[in-house]
């Protein structure tokens, strides 16, 4: 029983470890902030709930301790890791961080339009994206 | 088998601790330097974490919550501060 518990928590262990790589090899690698932001955000999280979980596993079966806080931890980083991704993303927008490799840009568009106060201006717009403003 | 895992796990986590810093470090533009910093926060909870199986006791876990609070906290006054110049504000317009 014992054995089966260890090589589960040592599975999570190394998954979780992976995933921190993947996130890190992610942040170096790719080419411009808001990729970057979602290779952070995304794997990152999912290697520290990995990890947080062979935590759990590790006091439930050797300890025989039900640890609600570290199941709370698991919660709220699991809570607070997207809110924070997207943060940064419109932060970095709003910044005026450039996509790499991209040349359209709708949202500035709308943003300059609806600052001008044209409603002719507008209505063009919306008529040229179609109904899904 | 758990021990050397977990010892694994450190020297994995501490390598992409590296990485980050590294792009902290050289990141172009500021909010690159803020997504590495945000992605050391959860870093250093993962390590925390990994120590806490490593030597045996529970008494980390209180840090762990309070640290992942405090990241999270400080990733959404950095946001906030790069949005508009200025953390609390109270116009609701964007």
């Amino acid at each position: 029983m014992i054995e089966i518990a260890n090589i589960i928590i040592v599975i999570f262990i190394i998954l979780g470890a992976f995933f921190h790589l993947i996130a890190a090899l992610g942040v170096i690698r790719l080419p411009d902030v808001y990729t970057r932001n979602h290779a952070a955000s995304k794997a990152a999280t999912l290697g520290v709930l990995c990890i947080l979980l062979a935590a759990f596993f590790y006091f439930y079966f050797h300890e025989s301790e039900f640890n609600t806080r570290v199941l709370l931890c698991i919660v709220f980083m699991f809570l607070t890791a997207p809110v924070a991704g997207h943060l940064l993303g419109r932060a970095a927008y709003h910044h005026g961080v450039k996509m790499k490799g991209s040349k359209v840009d709708d949202y500035q568009e709308y943003l300059e339009i609806k600052k001008s106060n044209e409603q002719q201006k507008y209505e063009e717009f919306k008529k040229k994206l179609g109904k899904n403003l | 088998m758990i021990q050397t895992a977990v010892t694994i796990a450190i020297i994995c986590l501490a390598l992409s601790m590296l990485a980050l810093v590294y792009r902290i470090i050289i990141g172009p533009t500021l909010p690159d330097r803020i997504v590495a910093l945000d992605a050391v926060g959860v870093n250093i909870v993962g390590i925390v974490a990994l120590i806490c199986i490593k030597v045996d006791t529970t008494a980390y876990v209180e840090f762990i919550l309070l640290f992942g609070i405090l990241a999270f906290i400080g990733t959404v006054a950095f946001s906030k501060y790069l949005e508009k110049g200025v953390i609390i504000d109270h116009d609701r317009d964007r």
